[in-house]
């Protein structure tokens, strides 16, 4: 069945820096560990989710990202999540690791799994659709190509929220972006790339 | 308020990541689980690690939670009947 799918909208976290849809809606004038930057993209966008302060980092920019890009609500529960980083969850696993020396954290133990920010994001807005995340090298946008087509076409999804979220070593490089049926920019790598890629080199 | 019900809310606020929430806002009969504080499950199993932690005790059996963690009083009544440190 061939299908046409477009780029609905796309949110960029990256360098202190957050964009929607190429523009830059928010930047952090001081440098500031990665915790508090957070915090502050929290406060800007005003959000009142207490749980967030709950999650880990890797949550916290998926978290962060689904919010901006969907502004507040995903109207179409049928909304399946697509994600993939390269790092998957090693920072977290590494603080829980060092907390095994004395007292093992329930509450860091929780976030030892890169698709626990599925979890989050589907709670927070009550999904019970489709979502897989995947760990790859570097951002691989055949995969999230390949594997959208294919949840439309076995009509498993009514609209795709992909997302690349990767953190290692504070170093944290975050791109999300919605996929449906109509509206918006051509669904295919070369379109992709260059969302991803503007103020990434 | 005894320095134990004060210490106690400080370091659940910590310890729990009750981001805005003050010392303050806790009531010492308020429920920490359900429609009070609203913790939850994983945070029980950090309130264990607490109690441990910073007062030597050692849950063994786990139903004795839902009775010691039901509010500030009944934790900080635990801790002076139970502490080791």
């Amino acid at each position: 069945m061939s299908q046409n799918l477009f780029i609905r909208n796309s949110v960029v976290i990256r360098d202190s820096r957050v964009w929607r849809d190429g523009e830059l809606i928010f930047k952090n004038e001081t440098e500031t560990t990665l915790s508090k930057f957070l915090k502050a993209i929290y406060k800007h966008q005003n959000l009142k989710y207490p749980k967030f302060f709950k999650m880990d980092s890797l949550s916290k920019l998926g978290y962060l990202g689904a919010e901006i890009l969907i502004n507040g609500e995903i109207q179409d529960k049928n909304t399946a999540l697509v994600f993939s980083n390269s790092a998957s969850s090693l920072e977290t696993d590494e603080a829980y690791a060092q907390t095994m020396q004395d007292f093992p954290s329930p509450a860091l133990f929780v976030y030892t799994l890169p698709n626990i920010m599925l979890g989050e994001i589907s709670i927070r807005h009550q999904l019970r659709s489709e979502n897989v995340f995947f760990v790859s090298r570097e951002f691989d946008a055949s995969l999230y190509i390949d594997y959208s087509k294919a949840l439309f076409q076995e009509k498993k999804a009514d609209n795709v929220l992909c997302g690349w979220v990767d953190l290692h070593n504070n170093d944290y490089d975050v791109f999300l972006w919605q996929i449906a049926r109509s509206g918006g920019i051509d669904f295919n790598e070369e379109e992709l790339k260059k969302l991803y890629l503007p103020t990434h080199e | 308020m005894s320095d134990l019900h004060t210490e106690l809310k400080k370091s659940i606020i910590e310890q729990l990541n009750l981001e805005d929430m003050e010392v303050s806002e806790i009531e010492n009969d308020e429920h920490l689980f359900g429609d009070g504080l609203g913790l939850d499950s994983i945070d029980a199993l950090e309130l264990i690690v607490l109690l441990e932690k910073d007062y030597g005790i050692k849950l063994t059996d786990p139903n004795q939670g839902k009775e010691i963690f039901n509010s500030i009083n009944t934790m900080a009544d635990f801790i002076e009947k139970n502490r080791t440190r």
